[in-house]
């Protein structure tokens, strides 16, 4: 569509010397290049620098924290990234089905997403509380046993900011399959319907092949994206309990707020051989 | 009688709410909870009772009155967050606007390169810019100053919105171009004239998400602002949690009116935001 475009604009009346359509051109792409110049180029450039020291990586792996963040960070991206695209998919099968009462549902479902994290986010906290959260007292008043400290273990911990984490997008990956699922030709279906395909035939030979592109697309934008999730950690955990759920977004600023900006940026350059493979397959995907 | 009972159909019914009702609990518990906090007393919000004992609408009053010692600045804080979501989705539409009307309609040479600069800056986590972010604006003399903040946001939203309106733009019929052009018109006059009315639908869509991204942003707001009567409500939201026994059910109460204008955006825009996100988000 861009030949077809590019053939029209050339032999255009107006083009004497630089032409007016030229250099407006250029003026009107000058304001994003200098936001770009001034605070992505020169952040970039200037943080690379301050990771230049060989020293900041030594110490960096010789924090315990750093080695455990790593893992964390692995951890809450695969699983949690992977479990909520499968939840995503299936939901989505869900949502297509023209039902008044599943309308509504998608509605109310899609909550999470159109209200801001911290209240939300801080309302799970209060929840999880071990001595007033609901959780607990609910648990006491049925059991009369202490419920666990949730916040308080490490693995618990980290699997509710995965949780939390899934809570709150879900609802922005299962509308993007909604969409994905509705451009799939409905004829298809029928089609197989009056061949007797099952449930599962019709999802493995129809729905997937269509689907598989975006599938994929859509894991690899929310792992990068998943990196820099900082709220559903520091709001959920803080990092804690003894700093053993941080992952990278949120050790990077810890560093920072204790004043060790070379450690904050080495902590983040060690995990771009991890996130340059992702950006090159997104930017090849999005710029065909 | 009628035929249409079976059992097959009230199976797939029945399949249909196993499915919705847990989806229903999944979605609303924390919202419950937010809410019954909210409009619960200090003893009977901490007493993990699952309906207040004597609801109550006081915590709003307490807010809005600015009557506890976290809320002096209620006000004004919820004015910071106000003004700079309103900036940012201006400075970004106008940014994003003008860069993509140059690549798509104008065809400037080198604007693939723009794109793919854009495209990039949409890839880079968000937290890990913050690192380099926040000391560059220490450099540029803007910490504690909320230019900072809105700067910062244009910074992060621009780019997907700049990717969204070429798109967008790259879907308008080239004849009217031509017949603005053969008719006389400068590039300013076709944009303004012919691009922007045009755009109308995809522009609402682009503003809505940068504004709604610099409302709900913390991160930003937590690293590069910090004195009471400058920060956003998000971050003055945040800062409840630095002591362990703040007033949980103000917090809640606050945070519920915070979570409002969003979410009400979010429901009047939602046709616009929908197709901009799925259209925009990922293209398979």
């Amino acid at each position: 569509m861009n030949t077809a475009a590019a053939t029209v604009a050339t032999p255009g009346p107006a083009r004497r010397g630089l032409s007016s359509w030229e250099f407006w051109g250029r003026a009107l792409v000058v304001p994003y290049l200098l936001i770009f110049i001034a605070f992505v180029l020169y952040p970039v450039g200037y943080g690379l620098w301050l990771a230049r020291n060989p020293s900041s990586y030594a110490k960096l792996f010789d924090d315990p924290i750093f080695f455990r963040t790593a893992i964390n960070t692995v951890v809450f991206v695969l699983v949690a990234v992977n479990l909520k695209m499968v939840i995503a998919l299936g939901l989505s099968g869900f949502f297509v089905q023209s039902r008044w009462w599943i309308k509504i549902t998608a509605l109310v479902f899609i909550l999470p997403w159109a209200v801001p994290s911290i209240p939300t986010i801080l309302s799970v906290r209060f929840m999880l509380n071990p001595e007033w959260g609901v959780i607990n007292s609910q648990i006491f008043k049925l059991t009369g046993l202490d419920g666990p400290n949730w916040l308080n273990d490490p693995t618990l911990a980290l699997g509710f900011s995965m949780l939390m984490h899934i809570w709150k997008s879900l609802p922005f990956w299962t509308l993007i399959f909604v969409a994905g699922r509705l451009a799939i030709p409905g004829e298809q279906y029928e089609a197989a319907s009056v061949d007797g395909a099952t449930r599962w035939q019709k999802f493995r030979f129809i729905t997937w092949p269509s689907m598989m592109g975006l599938y994929f697309t859509s894991t690899i934008l929310s792992m990068i994206w998943t990196l820099g999730d900082f709220n559903s950690v520091y709001l959920l955990t803080g990092g804690g309990p003894a700093d053993l759920t941080h992952v990278l977004a949120t050790l990077g600023i810890r560093y920072l707020r204790l004043d060790q900006l070379e450690l904050a940026m080495a902590s983040i350059v060690v995990a771009m051989p991890f996130v340059l493979p992702l950006v090159y397959v997104m930017m090849k995907r999005l710029s065909k | 009688m009628s035929r249409g009972f079976s059992w097959r159909k009230v199976s797939t019914e029945a399949q249909l709410l196993l499915v919705g009702i847990p989806v229903l609990l999944w979605t609303l518990i924390p919202v419950y909870h937010l809410l019954l906090f909210a409009i619960s007393q200090r003893d009977s919000a901490t007493s993990g009772r699952l309906w207040p004992a004597d609801p109550t609408l006081q915590n709003f009053g307490i807010v809005l009155g600015q009557k506890h010692f976290y809320l002096t600045h209620f006000w004004v804080q919820i004015g910071n967050s106000l003004l700079i979501a309103v900036a940012t989705g201006l400075i970004t539409l106008f940014v994003a606007t003008c860069a993509a009307f140059a690549i798509s309609r104008l065809k400037l040479r080198g604007g693939r390169t723009v794109l793919n600069l854009a495209l990039i800056t949409y890839f880079i986590p968000a937290a890990f810019l913050a690192v380099p972010m926040y000391k560059t604006m220490a450099n540029y003399g803007l910490l504690n100053n909320r230019w900072s903040m809105i700067l910062a946001m244009v910074t992060i939203a621009a780019p997907y919105c700049i990717w969204v309106l070429k798109q967008a733009s790259d879907k308008l019929p080239w004849e009217l171009d031509e017949a603005a052009r053969i008719d006389g018109a400068s590039p300013l006059q076709l944009f303004r004239l012919v691009y922007v009315p045009l755009m109308v639908p995809s522009l609402v869509a682009v503003g809505t998400y940068a504004l709604l991204l610099a409302w709900n942003e913390y991160l930003y707001g937590f690293l590069l602002l910090s004195k009471e009567n400058e920060i956003p409500l998000a971050v003055a939201l945040g800062n409840f949690l630095s002591a362990d026994d703040s007033p949980w059910e103000l917090l809640m109460a606050t945070g519920f009116i915070y979570a409002l204008p969003p979410a009400a955006i979010y429901y009047a825009f939602k046709r616009y935001m929908v197709s901009g996100l799925t259209a925009g988000a990922v293209k398979s």
